[in-house]
């Protein structure tokens, strides 16, 4: 594995190795010296070409806590302004010999562009409405902590499916580990041909919420909020919004995630995000670290034939 | 100067023939098509044509050339030299420029440019509105009477059909032709792909197929209230074609074109994001592309272009959706094309009926055909040759072809304008 552009590439094998990986990395994470020197000269560079507050704090703790040299750069207020090209600017770092690029992007596609400019390795943080790898290993993750296992279990992914990279590389994961995955959300906000994906697709909720282990709220941008997509955040909140009542739907043990930032009051009710017994939203954020550590040790280890990896 | 050009497979169109022959040439025109056991006439010069096939020269309705404006991209020079390697012997370019033509002085411009640079013949149209914002119809007469063959607004339906409307109506005093472009705005607007799995799979934005038919109905009754003779530029979708097909059964004045790219590639050439492969209308599924293979063999389809156009390398090397769209065709369209020969499903009278007669009528060119009178345009062909595409070598200024790499079969040897020969290919 030269990069991590997206969950399609990975085999069922390969899940399971960063799972397991990043597996220790939590158990290390949790002790007061948390330095492990694995990535010690290493440079690790984080481009966001779109904010993200959440995952390029959870990449830079990664590294850092892998020993690399960590540079953020913020690449909506940088050259990308001044009308320099994403491969230009690709080339530029690619300069200065970074070992690791961690990239987020407004366009579908634009990190796999960007990765056939450089030589070194490329991790997708998120690229327009395509994947964000990460995202899906980390929520796998809880989800084999929660429950024990990662296969035969019903997932229900909610919400704005048509717009969020999350659902896709989540729903390409969850498949890959042979899961029962179920899309539930408004028609406008489903994409077209979903149900070539291999889901099942529901408009109502509580339908869609009968019997599921797993309950994965996404978040709705505010500009999806306006009318153009639904008739205003109240209706929303009134048919896909998550309450104890829909999710009395799903299986009394069933956990309730969410990639963060949330929307209280509008894909979730409050009291559901914070009950310790059923959100697991915090502990997806602990396992964002392990599972970034993961990927950048196993992207960063050198094997015989050039920077292949013990997972490719 | 009479030209004698022996020995060659002709294929004419108008008869829906291919035939061993030859033809002779005299001052620009054809003056005699002779079967193979006629006598050879006395000629100054012999082209030798070796068996291989002699058809009327292509005339591609729908060039983009960079001038005025983007020269940078392609000047009549360029697009000329690229035309007469692929076998077109008329441009007929688009209004899209920087300004857009769209009053006699700058069609005007574009004529006289055209005349100084170009190898091959340049028959410019012009914009239906001003500055091609749907606003204000252009100055249609003047242009008209000053060349302009016909009236687009390029990929920018007018949406505000009281104008249409009356644009038309104007044409039909004129005897103007409209081209219009199916596809409905609103649906259509910074879509990059074709809706359906693969485009929400690779999260691309996306314009269902049916924003075509859409569009196309309004079209089509914008011709039934008016009477104006129009033209659909491009028909890339099944659901299409048989709007279509009732409207000429109806008996409307109307015809339409097809992109080769559309007969050629689908949409999953796009395969990881090549912008090479980003093209408007996206490329479609390839049930679409069979069923609009079978709509050119039927002669619902009248026309094939190349929609040739250039695009630099700034403007590909980006993100998919951010990336310019379109593609430089003008020396590929005929070994594109020639893959629905070899496929077995559209002869190559059939296949110049597109490429060639119906634009020709569509005109009012006198060209198009092998026959006695008409231009002697013609290009000679070996329809088997196969080659691997270089996109370094085309004569285009821009490479954004997305058949780099592609084996592709069908050379062009040597073009003629007006009996001159414009291109010879180099041997070996």
């Amino acid at each position: 594995m030269r990069h991590l552009l997206g969950i399609e590439g990975l085999s069922q094998g390969q899940i399971t190795d960063i799972l397991d990986l990043a597996e220790q990395y939590v158990s290390r994470n949790r002790q007061p010296d948390k330095h492990v020197g694995g990535l010690a000269g290493r440079t690790m560079i984080n481009m966001f070409f779109e904010n993200s507050t959440r995952t390029q704090a959870s990449f830079e703790i990664a590294g850092k806590r892998l020993g690399a040299d960590v540079l953020n750069m913020s690449m909506a207020t940088s050259s990308v302004k001044k009308g320099e090209t994403l491969i230009d600017t690709a080339l530029t770092l690619n300069a200065m010999h970074p070992d690791l690029l961690v990239v987020r992007h407004q366009n579908s596609g634009a990190v796999a562009l960007l990765a056939e400019k450089v030589n070194c390795a490329v991790i997708n943080a998120g690229d327009g409405r395509h994947e964000h790898p990460t995202q899906a290993l980390l929520d796998a993750l809880t989800i084999r902590r929660r429950k024990g296992r990662l296969h035969r279990l019903t997932v229900a992914i909610c919400g704005d499916i048509a717009h969020s990279r999350v659902a896709r590389s989540n729903i390409l994961l969850l498949g890959k580990m042979e899961n029962r995955v179920r899309l539930v959300g408004p028609r406008t906000l489903m994409p077209t041909g979903v149900d070539k994906f291999g889901v099942e697709v529901f408009e109502d909720m509580r339908e869609g919420l009968e019997g599921a282990d797993v309950v994965m709220m996404l978040r709705l941008q505010k500009e999806r909020m306006d009318g153009g997509f639904i008739p205003s955040e109240r209706e929303y909140f009134h048919r896909w919004g998550l309450d104890a009542e829909k999710l009395g739907y799903a299986k009394d043990e069933a956990i309730v995630m969410h990639p963060g930032p949330m929307n209280r009051g509008v894909e979730i009710d409050g009291e559901i995000a914070d009950d310790i017994n059923r959100s697991v939203i915090q502990e997806q954020v602990e396992m964002g670290v392990a599972v970034r550590m993961a990927v950048l040790d196993l992207l960063s280890r050198p094997t015989h034939n050039g920077r292949e990896s013990l997972l490719a | 100067m009479k030209t004698f050009f022996a020995d060659a497979r002709l294929i004419d169109p108008e008869a829906g023939t291919e035939a061993r022959g030859g033809l002779l040439v005299e001052d620009g025109a054809i003056v005699a098509v002779l079967p193979e056991a006629a006598v050879v006439p006395a000629a100054d010069r012999v082209v030798d044509c070796g068996g291989r096939c002699l058809a009327p020269g292509i005339v591609d309705i729908g060039v983009k050339i960079g001038e005025p404006g983007e020269r940078h991209k392609e000047s009549f020079r360029t697009g000329g030299l690229a035309a007469a390697a692929g076998g077109v012997t008329t441009m007929v370019t688009r209004p899209d420029t920087i300004p857009p033509i769209d009053d006699p002085e700058t069609l005007e411009f574009a004529f006289r440019r055209a005349r100084e640079s170009s190898p091959v013949r340049v028959l410019p149209m012009a914009a239906l509105t001003k500055a091609r914002e749907g606003r204000e119809m252009v100055e249609m007469g003047l242009l008209k009477d000053a060349g302009a063959v016909a009236f687009t607004d390029g990929v920018r339906p007018v949406r505000n059909t009281r104008l249409l409307q009356r644009a038309l109506i104007y044409s039909v005093g004129i005897d103007a032709l409209v081209i219009f472009h199916p596809q409905e705005p609103g649906l259509s607007e910074g879509a990059a792909a074709t809706s359906g799995p693969f485009a929400s799979k690779l999260g691309l934005p996306s314009a269902p197929l049916l924003a075509e038919k859409l569009q196309l109905a309004r079209d089509l009754a914008m011709l039934e209230m008016t009477g104006a003779r129009g033209h659909a530029d491009q028909i890339s979708t099944a659901a299409a074609l048989p709007l279509l097909a009732a409207a000429k059964a109806q008996g409307l004045k109307v015809t339409a074109g097809a992109n080769v790219h559309h007969l050629t590639l689908n949409e999953y050439d796009i395969a990881d994001y090549r912008t090479f492969f980003r093209i408007t209308p996206p490329l479609r599924p390839e049930e679409d592309r069979v069923a609009l293979v079978q709509a050119v063999a039927d002669g619902l389809i009248d026309v094939i272009g190349s929609f040739h156009t250039p695009q630099d390398e700034e403007s590909k090397r980006l993100p998919f959706e951010e990336a310019a769209p379109g593609a430089v065709g003008l020396e590929t369209l005929l070994p594109a094309a020639l893959q629905m020969v070899h496929s077995g499903m559209v002869s190559l009278p059939r296949l110049f009926a597109c490429l060639a007669l119906n634009p020709s009528k569509l005109l009012g060119l006198p060209g198009g055909r092998l026959a006695e009178g008409a231009p002697a345009d013609l290009v000679l062909f070996d329809p088997d040759a196969p080659f691997v595409l270089d996109r370094y070598t085309l004569r285009s200024k821009s490479k954004n072809t997305p058949f780099d790499q592609r084996r592709m079969q069908g050379r062009v040897l040597g073009t003629w304008v007006g009996g001159g020969q414009v291109f010879a290919r180099e041997q070996g």
